[in-house]
């Protein structure tokens, strides 16, 4: 009996690293790609990612106040930065995991259009999602304003908490056009959609750090190392973004 | 004004307009329904009762999620707004009219209903023996035997449309002047790290609320002395 016990106590420390979980605050525009890197490194290391969305700026704040998390992946490189600066994340643990592009959706086929459809007049409004908390309103702006388009579309400009809710305004109508991530829609086959020319704004680098949290945890920083491998990689461009910096 | 910002000042303004307007609207709906809920003895009094406190029990996403349906161009919301060529009542301050009154309807219905369950069928038998038309018996003596169901639901509905924040967040779009108010503008000064305008409305809240809450004791226990 005694041997049976120590033969099984043998067998499970010879087994590789013992599996962990991790947390891990997301980018809303994100979502999607991350459920999928996430599963597939629970395939490849047997750790969960457990993932939290929000929109970056609810993530920082909720990070400021201790939430649990132990990797933020940003929908921009300010927040990281900032974290780093505030003692909260781990500086050389910062990197770009993706470069986000901005797309122009519609239920219906005027997106298609692109600029056109944005120089048509009209009075539906346009969603964009909030550029004081999100990256990906601060590049709408920047869009509009480089077509200078600004000034006469503001006045039909509305703003959704994030770029989730962002995309739900022109999903349910609401909104005739919304500035979102191609991401959100780059595997949606109802709707149109008119891929922004990175021209037009500034590149939208979406950072990732390790929190202070997370320092002493194997799980959160296999995460880590595993965004920068070659089957993250392929995951983040299949949906719709440039992959950022690799191993 | 008072040398705040517009950032301060525009939501505030506009959570009171809409607070406002909001138990003006409550005041008229729910005076109704309370009256038949109260007197009905009809089974389909409880039903009625249990679908207008449904507010009271549905997390705001729901009726936030439902709202910008129906109010989109795949709901009656949407036909209603194309009367005057826009496709959506969402994004709009009517859009959150509709949505506060759905949303703060039991606070209001409730205090009544009760109000005048109180008061039994005997004013209202008495004043019938005196010959006054029903109508004129409900202004002239039920209205005023229930104002304190009035007053607390006015004061209820009122608070409770300022506190709103979920079925705002979802239909709104965070317009300034239009759809953000006190509530999202908080959740904007928290999200971009302005947090000394966030301390500001939020500590501004926190005296509001308990001032509403004292306020309705008082009237409850000044009432009750009034009336027995």
């Amino acid at each position: 009996m005694r041997s049976l016990a120590l033969a099984v106590i043998l067998t499970l420390a010879a087994l590789p690293a013992r599996a962990g979980s991790t947390h891990v605050a997301v980018a809303a525009n994100f979502t999607q790609a991350a459920q999928e890197i996430a599963r597939a490194f629970k395939a490849a290391s047997g750790h969960d990612a457990v993932l939290s969305f929000g929109a970056s700026g609810a993530l920082y704040a909720q990070i400021t106040q201790g939430a649990p998390y132990e990797v933020l992946l940003s929908a921009d490189e300010e927040r990281p930065r900032q974290a780093v600066a505030a003692g909260l994340a781990l500086g050389e643990t910062r990197f770009t995991y993706a470069i986000g592009r901005l797309a122009l959706w519609s239920r219906d086929g005027r997106a298609a259009q692109g600029e056109a459809a944005l120089r048509a007049g009209g009075s539906g409004k346009i969603a964009i999602a909030n550029p004081a908390s999100a990256p990906y309103g601060g590049a709408a702006i920047e869009t509009l304003k480089a077509l200078k388009l600004y000034d006469e579309l503001s006045p039909r400009l509305v703003q959704g908490a994030s770029i989730a809710q962002t995309f739900q305004f022109a999903e349910t109508g609401n909104a005739e056009l919304a500035f979102v991530a191609l991401a959100q829609v780059i595997g949606r086959s109802d709707g149109s959609r008119w891929l922004v020319p990175a021209s037009l704004h500034r590149p939208i680098l979406q950072d990732a750090a390790l929190l202070k949290t997370g320092a002493g945890k194997e799980a959160a920083r296999a995460f880590l190392a595993f965004l920068k491998g070659p089957q993250a990689r392929a995951i983040i461009e299949r949906h719709g973004y440039e992959a950022g910096a690799g191993n | 004004m008072f040398g705040l910002s517009p950032d301060i000042w525009r939501p505030i303004i506009l959570t009171l307009e809409l607070a406002s307007l909001t138990t003006a609207i409550l005041l008229v709906v729910a005076t109704p329904i309370a009256w038949w809920l109260a007197r009905s003895h009809s089974w389909w009094a409880e039903i009625v009762a249990s679908v207008v406190a449904l507010p009271l029990v549905l997390p705001p996403t729901v009726l936030g999620f439902y709202l910008l349906v129906m109010l989109g161009p795949d709901g009656p919301g949407g036909a209603i707004a194309s009367l005057w060529g826009a496709r959506t009542l969402a994004f709009s301050f009517t859009g959150l009219v509709i949505g506060s009154v759905i949303y703060s309807l039991p606070f209001v219905v409730q205090p009544i209903r009760n109000a005048f369950a109180a008061m039994g069928d005997r004013p209202m038998e008495a004043a019938a023996t005196l010959r006054a038309s029903p109508w004129r018996a409900f202004w002239t003596v039920a209205v005023p035997l229930a104002r304190p169901g009035f007053l607390t639901g006015a004061i209820l509905g009122f608070a409770h449309t300022v506190g709103e924040f979920g079925v705002v967040l979802m239909i709104g779009g965070n317009i300034p002047g239009v759809t953000k108010v006190l509530s999202v503008a908080i959740f904007d000064f928290v999200e971009t790290s302005r947090w000394p305008e966030a301390h500001a409305l939020a500590a501004g809240m926190v005296v509001f609320s308990f001032v509403v809450i004292l306020s309705m004791s008082f009237v409850e226990k000044r009432m009750g002395r009034l009336s027995s």
